[in-house]
């Protein structure tokens, strides 16, 4: 099941740049949370700061609270422990290229000191069920390298691969940007069965699909986050000036 | 006109391909014509005979060249690899991994007679319990200094095909909870092994023809011998003293060994990579 996600005075730099400001918000359990905004806003910068992914930058810097269930996770946590209860995908599918289909979903477990065939194969399956790519490659699934599947299926197959560690929380970094139309649908409806079993933030330059699939909206500008609300409510009738700027297009 | 140069262009390119693959048709075509008279079932089977008695075979060399390639990539390889990891995942940026890459270079244009000298005096010449084998010509002294010329090699070849591995595959090893070393060793190293493999052949191809270095350290011997602490016969060894001496017999044996030595290269290297290559999925890239 997912969690909540709660951040206090969140604050992150690289090197000197000041990327994210001030952030305090309440991300809703079981739910799709969407992030928009204009490139170099922060919005990537921040769901980074979720799984402390941030922080593998060497320049990096990061201060504030955030809790994850009832775990502040910038306090008495190990980051690889984090990062197994809070899933990422990127913008750019990146299953791993010398590894087999199965060996790509796997690899959190394996990787981790899991070995147990007969619970991986399980697991494997579900992953794959759960990221509706099972059809599709159930039949060559140690036959075939992760890097020989089409765009669309490759992030599938990243879906797949981060929902079997079996995370709390999953984050999305523009995880539809790199795909066709056809393959972007997909991914939606795949987030519209996700978001009954785990919390979801989206980060999205499309409007239209914050739109169709998150119900709590973020708008992030210039580091800071100028609204939060719900979808709807920033869609039709957003509280301020500059949200409604962006969503109607005068800029961005 | 466009087609014209089009052609130009490609003929170009052809030319250039020629004159670079002629000097290596050449070596081998001259080396069969010269060396394959004298490859008979004696020259693998049988030591080298007394000087002025005719026949013989190299068979010490080819084991000998073995057992010093063996134990000169039980040294290079592994110090080469974990070097190369190092400066491209740990160290990168640090002052000693700039110390250790500016020494790898330099180590690199060290001439090979240089690091015969070197290993006399750090192993053939003190006596001493400290060091392996200390005290006396071995095979060991020479595959140590076949080892320590590999190193560079397959540190450089290392780092840069760790460094070739995309950012995002790092990423998404990070991202999925794994640690840092897990990711380096399971995924990057992993990621970068055809690579790597390739480095650790160039390494490999280039001291099996070294002959400088084991002059004052493995010495050569007329005799059987695996041993790694006393004198053990290498083909290029042999090659060198057979070309030198006055009958035209031994000149005979010493081109066969020259065409055994490049054989043998080729052999070792393709099917390293035939083994390497099994283990790779269809679609990898």
């Amino acid at each position: 099941m997912g969690v909540g996600i709660e951040v206090t005075n969140l604050n992150a730099w690289y090197g000197t740049n000041h990327t994210l400001q001030d952030i305090n918000l309440n991300i809703p359990a079981n739910h799709a949370t969407a992030l928009i905004g204009p490139s170099g806003c922060g919005k990537s910068t921040f769901v980074r700061c979720l799984n402390r992914m941030h922080e593998t930058n060497p320049i990096a810097r990061v201060t504030g609270t955030v809790r994850i269930g009832d775990l502040d996770i910038y306090e008495g946590a190990k980051p690889v422990e984090i990062r197994r209860r809070v899933g990422m995908v990127f913008q750019r599918p990146n299953p791993f290229p010398t590894m087999s289909i199965y060996d790509n979903v796997a690899a959190g477990l394996k990787l981790n000191g899991y070995s147990n065939r007969r619970v991986l194969d399980e697991i494997v399956e579900k992953s794959l069920k759960n990221s509706a790519l099972w059809d599709e490659v159930k039949d060559d699934l140690k036959k075939k390298s992760g890097a020989s599947l089409s765009g669309g299926q490759q992030q599938r197959l990243c879906i797949a691969r981060a929902l079997a560690v079996d995370p709390e929380v999953l984050l999305m970094d523009e995880p539809a940007s790199a795909l066709d139309p056809v393959s972007t649908s997909k991914i939606e409806d795949l987030i519209f069965q996700l978001k009954t079993q785990y919390t979801i933030v989206i980060v999205t330059h499309n409007m239209q699909q914050a739109a169709r699939v998150a119900e709590k909206t973020g708008f992030f500008l210039n580091g800071r986050m100028v609204e939060f609300d719900s979808t709807h409510k920033i869609f039709t009738n957003p509280s301020d000036k500059r949200t409604e700027d962006y969503i109607t297009g005068r800029f961005g | 006109m466009r087609t014209m140069t089009d052609h130009a262009a490609t003929g170009l390119a052809v030319l250039s391909t020629l004159l670079v693959v002629a000097p290596l048709v050449a070596i081998f075509v001259y080396l069969i014509y010269k060396g394959a008279s004298s490859l008979n079932l004696a020259f693998f089977t049988e030591l080298p005979k007394p000087e002025g008695e005719a026949g013989g075979g190299m068979a010490n060399g080819i084991v000998g060249s073995g057992v010093l390639l063996g134990v000169a990539s039980c040294i290079g390889i592994p110090i080469g690899i974990g070097g190369g990891i190092f400066l491209a995942e740990f160290g990168r940026g640090t002052k000693l991994a700039n110390a250790i890459r500016f020494t790898a270079d330099v180590l690199n244009g060290v001439p090979s007679i240089v690091m015969g000298v070197a290993a006399y005096a750090l192993i053939v010449k003190p006596q001493n319990h400290i060091i392996p084998f200390s005290g006396h010509f071995s095979a060991f002294s020479g595959g140590v200094a076949l080892g320590i010329m590999m190193i560079p090699t397959v540190c450089r070849t290392t780092e840069e095909m760790l460094l070739m591995v995309p950012h995002a595959v790092r990423e998404a090893a990070l991202a999925l909870g794994v640690p840092n070393w897990r990711s380096v060793l399971s995924i990057t190293v992993k990621t970068a092994s055809p690579g790597i493999i390739t480095g650790c052949m160039l390494a490999f191809a280039r001291v099996a023809g070294e002959t400088a270095p084991l002059i004052f350290t493995a010495l050569g011997n007329q005799f059987w011998s695996a041993s790694l602490d006393r004198p053990i016969a290498a083909l290029p060894l042999q090659i060198y003293i057979y070309a030198l001496s006055p009958y035209d017999d031994l000149h005979r044996l010493a081109w066969g060994g020259a065409l055994v030595l490049i054989v043998l290269i080729v052999f070792a290297v393709s099917l390293v990579r035939y083994v390497a290559s099994r283990g790779v999925l269809k679609g990898a890239s």
